[in-house]
């Protein structure tokens, strides 16, 4: 489903050059999940943006259904893959009603003909009810906006959604919830995912294989099932496998001793 | 300890609004002695208020009550400015969450560690440079020399903390309130954090109140974890015994993270019963 | 509005423009402005200003009824030159005997035209630039922004006088002549507003829908800063209103015998010591209305824009 070979992506030149990914490839099957984890400038949600266009791609190639993508990328393209963002406070438009936050997608598609049936169904799907329609995001929880922001995501009926962190905003219970959320509709929908996170423990709860980058680089990858044995074979996965249990007062020594 | 260094009693902060009035911290009461208490909740649930309310930064329209508030047996609500003042960053003192808003960005950071040193120290600037120097040792800054010239935005956010951890220990306060210290930073940064916060608390036999949404986390670190929600501690316990956990809001917070130990799903959600909040 | 049945019961009202759970595009957005609404009038000030704008309005719309006497036609150039004011002549007559009460009364509504006027030419061109530049950043940026450069660089009286020496004088083209000079500023805030919208997610999200640049600026980026502009028009307008009546002083804005405020306290200046109400109550009238806007103006700050009001 979605094919990424050589990827980098770089800004600036000269002095100011940064190269926030480098030369990273990774194959998606239709339907299946796909994390990415790393630390803060692990390159990992510029490898995100670099598939969806909000970055550039400056070397290698992003196939979606074995079709390269172009620059800028088509509507055909927007229709298959969709976003979702880590700040559900920063990712709606705060003058703008559910209703209008949701219509907005089918506008710009020319399909607003069942516009009112199809919205109230993308609220069903995230389990929200009709009522929440003509709220203003500000009368939302964090939960309920990442909600909305899923709905807006599906309400295209794309096969990949990308999720850039979509969880680390909110709180331990409500992450659950939208967790949930997401292993259901993927289930329901053959969705296929491309997740990114810090939370090795997110990724591995939601994803089958996952890739772990380092200075835009990657690291290793394996599978959640790897993870969960402790068979990852690379130190740095194993120090963040480690530092995800919580603080140990025994870990200055090597991480031999790994809690089981 | 026969006397607790912070004796905290039915704390309450309330916030007089245009709408009504909400209470943030609704009866919070607890007894610090030498020792890491954990603070634990998720957002709107007064943990921050209620560090904050026991420095005295509740912001404007807020009101603090207690029936007691007292610190090394000074009442805090009824200490006059300048007491509080003496003890505020001195005796007591507050890392936040995000180094990048709470230093001062056009100062050097050994200028910022001199000068709260100062403030609370008859030193002499020669006297005060070392002490920076030796703390900025302490919190293992590879380079003290050169990170003590350096601005904050000069350092990453885990130098950054921290030298805001060193800022803040550097008067050898009795009592430090850290609230969600580590969660700006990734997970190893954090790690190391803690580890140097651990030693500098153990080391120097301070009260430490950590206040953090990470239940795991806080678990891990401290002695004593108080859990709370709306307002309201729900559950007391050791830190060790959180698996015999009894409250229900507890428990669900222990339950609805998923774990790399095992493969639950769907996930436990929470199911908020409204009798938790009365 | 809402029907009658409702406003009887004011609580119900208040319940259903509060209501979390709107159920109409109509009720959301009523209950937004009822928010607004009720933020605004904490502010007495404000309601004042707002009472002033509204009292214009309706003395622009009913001046015919309102005024006693023509505003043009002069009485008895004999008898009724130069009155002082009286209960027949509310604010006294002038050189050409007619009532300053009427004329002032009729003059609100050239005040009202060039108010609306220039904040409807102005206002639009601003925000189109300002957005465009900021959301499109690159050479288009450069190039609106030095185009704003150079007309922020004119000062407005002596372009707007450059102009009506060019096109003739008139009300017209003064208007013409103030929008043009008035419109930069609105589109430096409307690009410093879109500089820091365009980054956020919920541009980004809309982009990822596919939508068109035009689409994205005028339904997601111009809404946002059309509230900081709303609010630094209102606050503007009493500098219009008082080049208006600058140029009007000066002979080149409205010609006689219009009832131009500035017009008309030029008349008076040959009398100010005199007969000082020819002068002063026209000049009475451009004062409080342009307290008027200034007033609105922050008032609708503290509402609109948070940000700026503290």
């Amino acid at each position: 489903m979605l094919d990424i070979q050589n990827l980098q992506v770089v800004y600036g030149t000269g002095r100011l050059r940064v190269d926030a990914v480098k030369d990273v490839s990774f194959h998606v099957e239709q339907g299946a999940a796909y994390g990415l984890v790393g630390e803060s400038g692990s390159g990992k949600s510029t490898v995100l943006r670099a598939i969806c266009g909000l970055a550039p791609v400056s070397g290698g190639r992003v196939l979606v259904d074995g079709k390269e993508v172009t620059t800028p990328r088509t509507k055909a393209f927007y229709r298959t893959v969709q976003m979702v963002f880590q700040d559900p406070y920063a990712s709606l438009h705060p003058r703008h009603t559910v209703d209008r936050t949701l219509s907005e997608p089918l506008a710009i598609h020319g399909e607003k003909n069942d516009a009112e049936t199809r919205i109230l169904q993308a609220l069903r799907e995230v389990g929200l009810g009709p009522s929440f329609r003509f709220r203003y995001p500000h009368q939302l929880s964090g939960g309920q906006r990442q909600r909305i922001a899923i709905a807006r995501a599906l309400i295209l009926r794309p096969k990949v959604l990308l999720l850039d962190e979509p969880t680390s905003a909110l709180d331990a219970s409500v992450q659950a919830e939208i967790l949930n959320l997401l292993d259901d509709l993927r289930r329901k929908l053959g969705l296929t995912y491309i997740l990114v996170s810090h939370d090795l423990a997110v990724v591995a709860h939601l994803c089958e294989r996952l890739l772990v980058m380092r200075h835009g680089e990657a690291v290793e990858e394996t599978t959640a099932e790897a993870l969960r044995s402790g068979a990852a074979s690379n130190e740095y996965t194993q120090s963040l496998i480690q530092a995800s249990q919580g603080y140990s007062r025994a870990s200055k020594q090597p991480a031999t001793a790994l809690a089981g | 300890m026969t006397k607790p260094l912070l004796d905290v009693e039915d704390l309450r902060v309330r916030f007089h609004l245009r709408t009504g009035t909400v209470e943030a911290v609704r009866g919070v009461s607890f007894q610090l002695g030498r020792e890491r208490l954990g603070i634990v909740g998720e957002s709107g649930s007064g943990k921050s208020q209620t560090g904050r309310a026991i420095l005295g930064l509740t912001p404007p329209p807020g009101e603090v009550t207690a029936k007691r508030l007292a610190f090394d047996g000074i009442d805090l609500l009824t200490a006059s400015n300048r007491t509080l003042r003496t003890l505020r960053g001195g005796r007591i003192s507050m890392v936040m969450q995000d180094p990048k808003y709470s230093l001062n960005p056009v100062m050097t950071i050994g200028e910022q560690i001199i000068e709260a040193y100062q403030a609370h120290a008859k030193a002499g600037r020669n006297e005060a440079r070392d002490k920076a120097l030796a703390m900025l040792e302490a919190v293992k800054m590879r380079d003290p020399g050169r990170v003590f010239a350096l601005y904050p935005h000069e350092v990453s956010g885990g130098m950054g903390q921290r030298a805001m951890i060193a800022m803040m220990l550097v008067t050898d306060p009795d009592l430090l309130i850290a609230d969600e210290p580590t969660s700006a930073l990734d997970v190893t940064v954090s790690m190391e954090v803690l580890r140097i916060l651990d030693e500098l608390v153990t080391e120097r036999g301070m009260g430490l109140i950590f206040i953090s949404h990470d239940l795991k986390l806080v678990s891990s670190f401290c002695d004593r974890v108080l859990v709370m929600y709306a307002g309201r501690v729900v559950e007391e316990l050791e830190a060790k015994n959180l698996r015999e956990a009894q409250h229900p809001y507890t428990q669900g917070l222990m339950r609805c993270l998923p774990t790399l130990v095992d493969d639950v799903r769907p996930l436990p959600t929470l199911n908020r019963d409204p009798a938790w909040a009365l | 509005m809402a029907g009658a049945p409702l406003a009887e019961q004011p609580a119900g009202l208040r319940a259903w423009l509060l209501s979390p759970e709107p159920h109409s595009r109509w009720q959301a957005r009523l209950g937004r402005f009822y928010l607004g609404w009720r933020a605004f009038s904490r502010n007495p000030l404000a309601v004042v200003g707002l009472g002033i704008v509204i009292l214009l309005i309706l003395l622009a719309i009913f001046a015919d009824v309102i005024a006693p006497y023509s505003p043009v036609a002069g009485g008895d150039l004999r008898t009724q030159r130069l009155l002082p004011p009286s209960e027949t002549f509310w604010f006294g007559t002038d050189d050409q005997a007619r009532d300053i009460f009427s004329r002032v009364v009729y003059g609100s509504r050239i005040t009202l035209f060039v108010v609306v006027l220039v904040a409807l030419i102005a206002t639009p061109i601003g925000l189109l630039v300002g957005t465009v530049s900021g959301y499109l950043g690159g050479w288009v940026d450069t190039v609106l922004m030095r185009i704003t450069d150079i007309f922020l660089a004119f000062p407005r009286l002596v372009l707007a006088l450059a102009f009506v020496a060019a096109l003739g004088p008139g009300i017209e083209n003064a208007i013409i002549a103030i929008a043009i000079t008035s419109w930069p500023p609105y589109a430096r805030i409307a690009r410093a507003e879109t500089l820091m919208i365009r980054n956020s997610d919920f541009i980004a999200a809309v982009k990822l829908q596919g939508a068109s640049t035009p689409r994205i600026i005028l339904g997601h980026v111009v809404p946002l800063c059309l509230s900081s502009l709303i609010v630094r028009v209102t606050l503007d307008m009493a500098g219009i209103i008082l080049t208006a009546a600058g140029l009007g002083f000066l002979g080149l804005g409205a010609q006689p015998p219009m009832p131009e405020w500035g017009a008309m306290v030029a008349t008076g200046r040959n009398y100010l010591i005199d007969q000082w109400w020819v002068a002063a109550m026209p000049g009475l009238a451009i004062f409080v209305v342009s307290l008027g806007f200034n007033l609105l103006g922050d008032g609708l700050r503290d509402v609109l824009d948070p940000k700026a009001a503290k």
